[in-house]
Parts: C-alpha cells; sequence; structure tokens
C-alpha cells in the first residue's frame, strides 16, 4: 500500500519539478527570446511562414485572432472528416477497417479537432493507419497548439500595458508545435517504443498463445500516437481500451511516463504565465488554488478505491488490492484512481481503468473534476477556464474591499462581467440540457426512430442511478472537452453522436472566445498603476476567493444532478 | 458627519410610507427593473395559480394549506424586498426635504421695482422665496442670501470660509469679477446683486428627484452587479428546469411548489431584494454628511479615488493665521514695538488682527492716542495701520512694506529682512511692521494645523490615496506644513491652472482625482477632476462644474465622501457573497426533501436532520424570506469600512459574510423547522 502512495507522490513531484523548467522555456518561446532549440527550428519555421505566406510581425488584435484561430480549426475539420469516411479506399489499411459513417465520423472529427476525443469507435477496427495518423494524431498537435496559442495571446494582454496589438497567432500556433509539442513527443515515444508500445505500419500480429489458440493482435504506429495523445491533453487512444490497454501502456514506469506526460504542458502554462508577466507569486497562487482543488477530488478518490467495495467486502472476500474491477493489476488502486482525477481534471480523458466501475464517490469525484474543468485544464484552456473566474472573483471581491473591481491594472466593468457570466453559465447549460434531454427519452423509454435503435432505455447498460450517471457523465465529458467516457453506454448512434458533437463545438470554442474577448477588452483600457488601495490579485485571500467562486458556480449548480447519480448510488450501497 | 441629521432607522412615519410603497411596487412593470426579484414575482403567480387549481380538484400538488403557505412566505419575500426599497427611499426623501427648510431661513433684502418712477422699496423676505432675476441689495455685515452677479456697487467680501485667503476680495459689477456667491460676507460696501439661480433648479432638487428613482439611473457598478446575478438567476433556473427529466428518470415526483421554493431559495434573492436600497441608502448617507450629489456615480467613483486635491487654507489649517511672535528690528525696543504692532490693529477686524492684539495682550486703548485715524487695509496698498498725531504705523507683507519704506529712502533693515526668511521657512507668514516709513519689526503669523489633521491623512494613505496640498504659499512654507502634516505631494504658489495641469497628469497615468473647489477658476478644474466636490458657498459656475457639492463648506469632507463611496460598493459585495454563500445550506435543506420520498437513501444528505420534506422547504422559504428584513439595517447603514489594506479587508470580509453566509442559514433553518415541525 504505503508504494502505491509513494508513486503517487513520486508521479506527482516529478511533474512539477520539470513543469518550472518548461514554463521558463515556454515564457521565452511566447516571448520571442532565445531557445537552445533555435539552430534547429528557425529554418524550419520560416520555411513554413514562406510557403504560407505569413508575415509573422503582424500583430493582431483579439479579433484578429479569433478569426485565425477558428478559420484554421474549419478547414482541418473538413480534412479530418473526408479521411475518416474514406479511409476504407484509401490508403494504409491493412487491416481493412471500413469508412466511419457520417455521423460517427462528425463526431470523431469534431471531437477531435476540439482536443476531446469522445471515441464512439474503436481503434482496432474503427480506424485505418492513415485514418489514425492524418485524421486523428494530426489533429492532436493542431488542437493542443490551438490551446496553447490562445492562452499565449491571453499571457500577452495580460502584460501592464495599453495595446490591442497581441502577437501574431500562426506565429504562437507553429512555435507550440515545432518548439513544444514536437520535441517532448519525440522523447517520448522513443521511450514508450523501447518499453514495447508498437511502432509500425503492418497490420495485425498472429500469436499462439500458451493454450496453442491463434489471437489475432492488433499493432500499428501507436507509440507516436499515444506520446502527443498524453502531451497535448488530447485522451484519445490508439486502441479502444485506450491506455488500459497492454500494447499503450505496458508497465508502471510507461503509466508513470504517460502521467506525467499529460500533466506537464498544463503545469507549465501556469509558471509560463508566471515567467511572462513577470509575476511568479501569482502563478504560484493559480497553482495553489488549482493543485488544492485537484488533491480535494484526488484524495477521497484514491481512498475510495484503495478501500475496496463495501458490497463486495459483505460477500466475505478480502480486498487487499482494493477495487480492483475494472482495473490492471499492473497499475493497482492508488496509480488508477489517481490516474481517474488526473485526466478528469485536466481534459486528457485517457484512461488506465473504467471509470464505470469507480466507487460512487470516485465517479463523483470524477464528473465535479470535469463540472469545474479548471484544475489545472487542458493545454493552454485550462487557463482560460481558470481566467473566466478570476474576473468572476476579482468582480465581486473588488467590490467587498470598496473599490471598481481591477484586475493587472484593468477595470472590470459590465462588458467583462457580462461575458464572463455567459462563459460560466455555458459549461452547466450544455452539460445539464444534454442530460435533461437525454433522461427525457430514458424516462419514457421513447422510441428513438432514426436517432437511435430502438427504445431509449436501450442506450443504458446499467438502470437506476448508474445509469443516470453514465449519461451526465458522457455530456460532462463532451462539454468539458475531456472525452473520457463512464463507458455502458451505448453511444455510437445519431443520437449521441449528434447531440455530443454539438456540445463538443459549443464548449469548446465559447469558452476560448470569451476569455479572450475579456483579455483583448481589458488590453485595450487604460493601465491604473496600483496603491495600496488596490486588491492582490496573488494574495492567499483572494486565491480562496476564486476557489470559492469555482466551487460555489460549479459544484452547486450540479448538486441536485451528483445527488441523483453518484450520491444516490453511495448511499444505497449500505 | 453630521449627526444632528440623524434619523432613527425606523421611523414610525417612515415605516407607514414604506409600508404602503412595498405593495405599490408589486406592479410588475416597477419589478422588471430588477431581474431577481421579477423571476420572484412569476413564481409566487404560478404558487397562487397552483393554489386555486388545489381548490378545484387538482390532488397530486399537496396540501391546499401547504401550497397557500409557500405562497405567502413568497409574496413577503416580494414585500420584504420591496420594503427595504421604499423605506431607503423614504428615509432619503425626508433627509432632503428637512435639508431644504434649513436653507429656507436665510433673509434677503429684496428690491421691489414699484411703478415707472424706479422708487424701490426694499423688503426683507426668505431666501427661498428669490426667483432667477430678482434683485436684492447687500451691505456691509450681510450675509449674501443666494449666488448671483453684482449689477451696481463694489465691496470688499469675506470668502475666507470657501477659497481659504484670508483677505477680503473685492467684487464689483462688470466683468470677470461680478459674481458672488450664497453664503459669503459683505464686509464693507453695498452691492446690488441679481439672482442667477431658479429655485427647484438647484442641486438640493436633483438630489430629491435622484433618490425618488425616477431619475435614479444604474450606477456602472450595479449594472455589472445585476449582470451577474442575473446570471446566477439564469444558472439556478437551468438548474430547476432540467432537474424535471432527472427526476422522472428517477422516478420522483417533485411538487409544483418544490420547485419554486428550489429556485427561489437559490436565486440571490437577498442581494437582489436589498440592491436598490444599498444604491439609494449610499446617496442618503452622502446628504446626511451634508453633501449634495448629482448622480449616484460620483458616490461610487468617490470610492476609487487615488488622489486627492486640497487646498491648504480651511483643510490642513483653520482658515485664519494667528500672531505667534514679536521680533523687534535691531535697536528697537520690544516694548514699543509691540506698542505699535498692537495700535496698528486696534482697528483691525480681520482674525489676523485680532489676534495681534491677543498676543500682546494689551488693551490698545491703554496706550490713549489722541485723534486715532485707522488706516484700513487695500487691495490697493496691500496694507493696514493707524495714524494718529505725528505718528503713522503701517503693517503689511514684506513687499508692500518694503515699498513703502524705500519710496521714502530707508533701507529695508538687513535682520528683519532674514527674520522674514527664516518665517518663511518655517511654515509662517511675517507681517512687518513700520513706523513713518521705518521698519521696526515683524510679526510672526502662524498657520495652526488642525487638531487631528495628522491622523486623516494616515488614514487616507492606508486607503492608497495620496494626497496633495494646494497653496498660495511660497514653496518654502508650503514644503515646511506638508512634512508637518504629512501630504505626499504640495502645489506651491498655485495658480488655477496649476491644478487642472496636475488633475491632467494624474488622470493621464490612468488615476481617478477628487478635488474641492469654490471659485470660478476652479471650475475647469473640478470639471476635470473625476470627483469635484463644489462649496455650497462657491461660485454659481464651479457648483454646475463639480459632481457633488458640500452643503457644510467643509472641505475635509471629502475624506467622508471616499469613505461614503467604498461603503456602498463593500455592502454590495459583501451582501452578495453572504447571499451566494446561503445556497450551500440551503441545497443540503431542499434536495434531499426533494428525493427522500423516492429515495430513502438520500437521508443521508439531510444533514441538518430537519424534521420532513415539506417542513424543511418551507424552513428554507421562511429564511430566505425573513433574511430580508433582518439584513435592512446592514443595507442602510453600509458595512462600515476600516482602512486596514484591501487584502485584510478581504479576509475580514470574506470571513464575515463568506463564511458567515454558509453556517448562519444551516442555524437559521435548522431553528424554524423546530418551529414548523410543531404544525406539520
Amino acid at each position: 500500500m504505503n508504494t502505491e502512495i509513494a508513486g503517487i507522490i513520486a508521479m506527482f513531484v516529478i511533474t512539477l519539478l520539470l513543469a518550472i523548467p518548461l514554463g521558463k522555456y515556454i515564457a521565452r518561446v511566447f516571448g520571442g527570446e532565445k531557445t537552445f532549440l533555435d539552430p534547429v527550428f528557425n529554418p524550419v519555421e520560416k520555411f513554413f511562414f514562406k510557403a504560407s505566406r505569413i508575415d509573422v510581425t503582424r500583430e493582431m488584435n483579439w479579433k484578429q485572432h479569433l478569426y485565425a484561430l477558428l478559420s484554421i480549426n474549419f478547414v482541418w475539420f473538413f480534412l479530418s472528416f473526408f479521411i475518416l469516411t474514406n479511409q476504407g479506399w484509401l490508403p494504409l489499411n491493412p487491416d481493412g477497417n471500413p469508412s466511419m459513417s457520417p455521423d460517427l465520423a462528425f463526431n470523431t472529427a469534431i471531437s477531435f479537432i476540439v482536443n476531446c476525443n469522445l471515441q464512439h469507435y474503436s481503434g482496432e477496427t474503427g480506424v485505418s493507419y492513415l485514418g489514425q495518423l492524418i485524421g486523428l494524431m494530426y489533429l492532436h498537435f493542431v488542437s493542443a497548439a490551438t490551446g496553447m496559442a490562445a492562452c499565449a495571446v491571453l499571457f500577452n494582454a495580460m502584460r501592464e500595458r495599453q495595446t490591442s496589438q497581441l502577437g501574431n497567432f500562426y506565429n504562437y500556433f507553429l512555435k507550440s508545435c515545432t518548439r513544444i509539442l514536437l520535441p517532448l513527443s519525440i522523447v517520448l515515444a522513443t521511450f514508450l517504443a523501447f518499453k514495447g508500445v508498437p511502432m509500425t505500419f503492418e497490420g495485425k500480429d498472429t500469436i499462439t498463445t500458451l493454450q496453442g489458440d491463434t489471437v489475432k493482435v492488433s499493432r500499428g504506429p501507436a507509440a507516436a500516437f499515444v506520446a502527443i495523445k498524453h502531451l497535448g491533453t488530447n485522451g484519445g487512444g490508439f486502441f479502444g481500451a485506450n491506455s488500459a490497454h497492454p500494447l499503450e501502456n505496458p508497465d508502471y514506469s510507461t503509466n508513470m511516463a504517460e502521467m506525467i506526460a499529460q500533466m506537464i504542458i498544463p503545469f507549465a502554462m501556469i509558471f509560463a504565465l508566471g515567467y511572462f508577466l513577470r509575476r511568479k507569486k501569482m502563478a504560484w497562487a493559480i497553482f495553489g488554488v488549482m493543485t488544492a482543488g485537484f488533491l480535494l477530488l484526488a484524495v477521497p478518490t484514491v481512498i475510495f478505491e484503495m478501500n475496496g467495495n463495501p458490497a463486495i467486502e459483505k460477500m466475505g472476500i478480502a480486498q487487499h488490492a482494493g477495487s480492483m474491477e475494472g482495473k490492471e493489476t499492473r497499475f493497482g488502486a492508488a496509480a488508477s484512481g489517481y490516474w481517474s482525477i488526473a485526466t478528469t481534471v485536466i481534459s486528457t480523458g485517457s484512461v488506465n481503468s473504467m471509470h464505470d466501475s469507480s466507487m460512487p464517490i470516485s465517479g463523483a469525484m470524477q464528473l465535479l473534476a470535469m463540472m469545474i474543468n479548471a484544475f489545472y485544464g487542458g493545454c493552454g484552456v485550462g487557463i482560460l477556464n481558470y481566467y473566466v473566474f478570476i474576473i468572476l472573483a476579482v468582480f465581486i471581491s473588488g467590490l467587498m474591499v470598496g473599490r471598481t473591481p481591477e484586475f493587472l491594472g484593468k477595470k472590470v466593468e459590465a462588458r467583462e462581467v457580462k461575458i464572463a457570466a455567459v462563459i460560466a453559465i455555458l459549461h452547466p447549460l450544455l452539460i445539464l440540457a444534454g442530460t435533461a434531454l437525454a433522461s427525457y427519452f430514458a424516462a419514457g423509454d421513447t422510441p428513438m426512430g432514426w436517432w437511435f435503435n430502438g427504445n431509449a432505455t436501450g442506450w443504458l447498460n446499467n438502470p437506476g442511478y448508474h445509469g443516470f450517471s453514465e449519461m451526465l457523465y458522457e455530456y460532462t465529458s463532451s462539454s468539458a472537452n475531456n472525452g473520457s467516457g463512464f463507458e455502458g453506454l451505448g453511444d455510437n448512434n445519431p443520437f449521441w453522436n449528434i447531440t455530443t458533437g454539438i456540445v463538443l463545438l459549443l464548449s469548446r470554442y465559447l469558452p476560448i472566445i470569451g476569455p479572450l474577448a475579456i483579455a483583448g477588452l481589458l488590453a485595450d483600457k487604460k493601465y491604473i498603476p496600483e496603491s495600496a488601495g488596490t486588491l492582490k490579485t496573488d494574495s492567499s485571500t483572494f486565491s480562496i476567493m476564486v476557489f470559492a467562486v469555482i466551487f460555489i458556480i460549479t459544484a452547486l449548480s450540479f448538486f441536485p444532478a451528483l445527488a441523483l447519480g453518484p450520491f444516490a448510488e453511495y448511499f444505497t450501497m449500505f | 458627519m453630521n449627526r444632528n441629521n440623524q434619523t432613527s432607522l425606523f421611523d414610525g412615519q417612515l415605516m407607514k410610507e414604506a409600508f404602503v410603497q412595498s405593495f405599490v411596487k408589486l406592479n410588475p412593470k416597477l419589478m422588471f427593473r430588477n431581474p431577481v426579484m421579477f423571476t420572484v414575482e412569476i413564481g409566487t403567480l404560478i404558487m397562487l395559480v397552483v393554489c386555486i387549481t388545489i381548490l378545484f380538484g387538482e390532488t397530486h400538488e399537496g396540501s391546499f394549506g401547504y401550497n397557500l403557505t409557500v405562497f405567502l412566505i413568497l409574496l413577503l419575500t416580494l414585500l420584504f424586498a420591496n420594503f427595504a426599497e421604499a423605506l431607503a427611499e423614504a428615509r432619503g426623501k425626508a433627509q432632503a426635504n428637512s435639508l431644504r427648510k434649513t436653507r429656507e431661513e436665510t433673509p434677503a433684502k429684496k428690491i421691489f421695482v414699484i411703478g415707472d418712477m424706479y422708487l424701490n422699496e426694499v423688503k426683507v423676505v426668505p431666501s427661498s422665496t428669490l426667483n432667477k432675476g430678482d434683485l436684492f441689495i447687500c451691505e456691509e455685515g450681510d450675509t449674501i442670501p443666494m449666488d448671483g452677479e453684482i449689477i451696481e456697487g463694489i465691496a470688499t467680501i469675506d470668502e475666507s470660509a470657501i477659497t481659504g485667503e484670508s483677505a477680503p476680495v473685492i467684487r464689483e459689477a462688470g466683468g470677470d469679477k461680478s459674481s458672488v456667491t450664497g453664503g459669503t460676507k459683505v464686509l464693507s460696501d453695498k452691492i446690488k446683486v441679481r439672482v442667477t439661480t431658479q429655485p427647484g433648479e438647484s442641486f438640493l432638487d436633483k438630489m430629491i428627484a435622484l433618490v425618488e428613482g425616477a431619475s435614479r439611473q444604474k450606477t456602472p457598478n450595479e449594472i455589472a452587479l445585476t449582470i451577474l446575478l442575473a446570471a446566477f438567476t439564469l444558472i439556478f433556473i437551468i438548474v430547476c428546469v432540467t432537474l424535471k427529466p432527472f427526476a422522472d428518470y428517477a422516478h420522483t415526483p417533485i411538487t409544483i411548489a418544490a420547485f419554486i421554493a428550489l429556485f427561489v431559495c437559490l436565486i440571490p434573492t437577498t442581494i437582489g431584494g436589498l440592491l436598490s436600497a444599498i444604491g439609494i441608502a449610499g446617496m442618503d448617507r452622502a446628504l446626511r454628511a451634508n453633501v449634495i450629489t448629482k448622480s449616484g456615480k460620483a458616490v461610487e467613483t468617490a470610492g476609487d479615488i487615488d488622489v486627492l486635491l486640497l487646498d491648504k487654507t480651511g483643510t490642513i489649517t483653520i482658515g485664519n493665521r494667528k500672531a505667534t511672535h514679536f521680533y523687534p528690528a535691531v535697536g528697537v525696543d520690544q516694548k514699543h514695538f509691540i506698542q505699535c504692532a498692537t495700535l496698528s490693529s486696534m482697528a483691525d477686524e480681520t482674525p489676523e488682527g485680532k489676534s495681534i492684539v491677543e498676543l500682546a495682550g494689551v488693551n490698545p486703548l491703554s496706550y490713549n492716542v489722541k485723534a486715532p485715524v485707522f488706516i484700513r487695509f487695500t487691495a490697493e496698498t496691500k496694507s493696514s495701520g493707524i495714524d494718529f498725531e505725528q505718528t503713522r504705523i503701517r503693517k503689511g507683507a514684506f513687499d508692500s512694506i518694503r515699498n513703502l519704506t524705500e519710496k521714502a529712502g530707508n533701507p529695508f533693515p538687513k535682520d528683519v529682512a532674514d527674520k522674514v526668511t527664516a518665517i518663511s521657512t518655517n511654515g509662517g507668514t511675517p507681517l512687518v511692521v513700520c513706523e513713518n516709513e521705518k521698519v521696526i519689526g515683524v510679526i510672526e503669523l502662524q498657520d495652526i494645523i488642525k487638531t487631528g489633521i495628522q491622523e486623516r491623512f494616515e488614514r487616507l494613505r492606508k486607503m492608497g490615496v495620496k494626497t496633495v496640498m494646494i497653496t498660495g504659499d511660497n514653496p518654502l512654507t508650503a514644503k515646511f506644513i506638508a512634512d508637518k502634516v504629512g501630504v505626499d505631494d504640495f502645489i506651491a504658489e498655485a495658480k488655477p491652472e496649476d491644478k487642472m495641469n496636475y488633475i491632467k497628469a494624474e488622470q493621464a497615468q490612468g488615476k481617478l482625482v477628487a478635488m474641492m473647489g469654490d471659485g470660478t477658476n476652479d471650475a475647469p478644474a473640478l470639471a476635470q477632476a473625476d470627483v469635484g466636490v463644489a462649496m455650497n458657498n462657491g461660485t454659481q459656475a464651479a457648483k454646475e462644474a463639480g459632481n457633488m457639492v458640500d452643503l457644510d463648506n467643509d472641505p475635509t469632507k471629502l475624506i467622508e465622501i471616499v469613505e461614503i463611496g467604498k461603503q456602498l460598493l463593500m455592502t454590495r459585495g459583501t451582501l452578495t457573497t453572504f447571499s451566494i454563500a446561503n445556497d450551500v445550506a440551503k441545497y443540503f435543506a431542499i434536495v434531499p426533501a426533494l428525493f427522500i420520498a423516492s429515495i430513502p437513501a438520500l437521508q443521508g444528505l439531510n444533514i441538518m436532520n430537519l424534521h420532513s420534506p415539506e417542513s424543511a422547504i418551507l424552513s428554507a422559504v421562511i429564511f430566505n424570506a425573513i433574511i430580508i428584513p433582518l439584513l435592512i439595517p446592514l443595507a442602510l447603514k453600509g458595512v462600515s469600512y476600516k482602512p486596514i489594506g484591501a487584502s485584510a479587508i478581504l479576509r475580514r470580509n470574506l470571513l464575515i459574510y463568506g463564511l458567515g453566509g454558509i453556517i448562519i442559514p444551516f442555524i437559521g433553518i435548522k431553528i424554524i423547522d423546530l418551529g414548523v415541525s410543531l404544525f406539520i
């Protein structure tokens, strides 16, 4: 047991130790300062910019940034959609996997472009290698880089000056790929390949088991795919079972590496903010709030998972290893519980155990992690989400100290509050409205026609509270751009593909547009120097305030839903 | 703050008026301005419909009595919120009316033009009856009853209480210096003045209209807060609407009463109900401090002030200087010098002159001078004195006396000149005395620094407000006083355009600047400043330019105004926090109550151990309703402000209103439930 706990503590500490220098490096990259990789990448980037005729010195305002961001995302969506719906006849398809149905391709392409990776298919049978690499893995890079570039725009807007010139989007975007994601991916993929993760273009392998049966084993260019899936907080696995699959995550060391990989960039972005703005204290204040939130979710989960299932205990079965249903013995209960929270607080959504089998309270914690969606958060977008809560906290606490609220020397007024409020409402709206729609059909067991083959309850593998949690989880995961599933839900059908697809689109782009709009508007305002009456936004008191705002807005709006799902399940266990 | 203006918080007459208004304000058209309470009103109406349908035989919604109770509590919630607003309005109005009455008492010598013969009759009337264009006269010793323009005559006028300049000013018909202000005093001569303001257009009238709500516009912060509260309301609409299919899926029927109770409890009704009362009370508090504001925004802005421009005289020092030392010139007998100084001030009615006699401690009549001729201070000579027998004694400013003596061929003694410089560097004002055009010594006049002013500046510094002293003194004197009282900066030998430039420079750095002013030449600076407070006895132009008028003509009032502004914002912020924090307990009361019937296991969430689902819901809505009237005193008085630094205030308020807001409803709801369970 103690080694298990030591293992997860080591994972956290190593991530933190690596993230601080990485943050410094990221700040230098976005600040256009010299880095040790310049000789390698300068010519490459120059070539790209020249070929695409992009003038990187042209500074953009926040609207131009958003225009660039949305237009390139739009193009990639169609590229991915085209490959997925035509992969059957396109090359690199040794296993002969079929083309995707339009509704599944719609959902898949969207969920990869928005960094969610909901995966209503199984990698082994659902996608060709071309689909994996160009349709999906390419989007792993660009969706992560989109988030990081948006975050760079935010950093630029938060500096102490009055400006509408916030750098060049294409510059931030390309550098996120070349300077940050690509080098880290190469390192991690190499490590994984050495550890036994396949990296080949050959089709299924045939092996003979000890019993003498022959089994066909899927393989492919997995090592490269798995590396960026974690580094870019994407989470979409090469194989259906994701990181629980032995070829995607062979042992404890790869588990640790993948765990560190998925958290390192969200951590590093916080420190990058500190270096970029020269406000290290603020970076630590943000990191403190996020870590407190993370621990409040992770600690109960690990405890509940390690304590085992009371229902099984009642049957007189000893559970020395903790609750092991749906878990891999090579990782154990503690590492699996830790992973389940890490993957839900940041928007990775890769899994190394089945969340459907987690204890009810662990399930509630996983749900809450995604409902809050601002503790660390996804690549770049985590800070954008957190920024909205900062604005709301600044507003309320500004009033509380008797001064018109200001953040980093800029007055927060009605317009910014309006945008922040809309973004804060959006997340509960999408989750609750989606779940309400699905519950409505399930409650009446409505025949769904084209939308679903059969009656609505047919998509639930579990009745009752757990079934409700499954539906709630699916929309929460979509809205948080997380991509993990509670599973047990029949989700590859037009109803789920299309409704979650819409949720994905809204919940990805609006929470990028909102914070950037606020930051852009604030950057345009006159800078007010700090005085003794100014509220310090890097103090511990303010951090508590932000935490309280996050808790009140998110946790409270989901309280009734959680009560009907995991809490009801938990209380009926005894 | 003027304590005489305090009326008791719950005055009987006001309560009655507010009670009636609470019902009038139920009109949905009026309610619509407040989105939070408007949704409560819709909920109340739905409950009314539910009650009626039960009377007609509906059976799924629970007993009639229970539904009627929920309806009545919701109605009460609305009435409480309206009552808070109405009470704040009534108090503001009463305050403004009483102020108006006191202002009507200045007597005015009005000229009644009779016939074509211009045989004018002068009658004494109250100043309030003067109309724009009326004529009145003022003679020596009169207080000018109203702002106006001199159309005939010339007079010296004491404006020291406003301008701080101890020397009287000369006002005459025609030209720049023709305007006189109400409240100033005529020291000599007689003037005919035409009234320039219309009664009913005064700031007081504007203020009353503001308080009455007709012309009350929401301030920027209030708008932003309303948006935030609307957002919270919207979130809870989503929570409640989506709960219906969730509950259907869980086979848990939820009554309409329970839905509406959950909704009303979750939305921020506490702050929603008190919001406008807080705003009105802020203006009312300003009025109680005898400050009339032209808009609610000005009060709010005052809380954000970074830089405060203050005139030295009247603010930092008591309006008049006092004689503190006699320094005879070398070779002049001390006794003789004192005698001359006293004689020169014998007929001097200025406070400085009186203080000289006071310091000498001799009754000037005891010198028994014969046939004295008193020479009055004139703007031209800048000196005053006495002539008797062969003696001519004059006292005056260094420059004027030097002119006088050097003209007569007498050099200015070096030791006196040194003394003059020494006095200046020590923050004093030298008054040189000469006898028969020969300098015999210098009297030191010192500014008397107001007691407690250092503490006030210290307090401002802790608030984060930079103080700037404006003075006509030379830089040496100015620096001495600035250091002594602890202002952060000063403008010496200030001309009106200096103030303007200083304000512009600070504003260019993004700072908000407040200043007080009175003169017409202050008007541009008052208009430029973010908060411009004009003295009530200042010129009409000054009052038009500023956005507040101080009836007390008290330059230190700005400090209070800043605190009132901060209190206003703090009250809103803390009550918002309190209101939202209350939701935690309300959730734990209502959510288990909604589901316990069909999911008994959820009893585990009933951590308050409330008696039954019905009692839990009733307790929550009752708590939600009665917290509004309980907080009315706080809303009207405002959260107390202490300059302890922003982070410390936040910590304190977060502890009281945040943590308190979480804990109090747990206790309150439990207690109410104990009571309610006796009846259910």
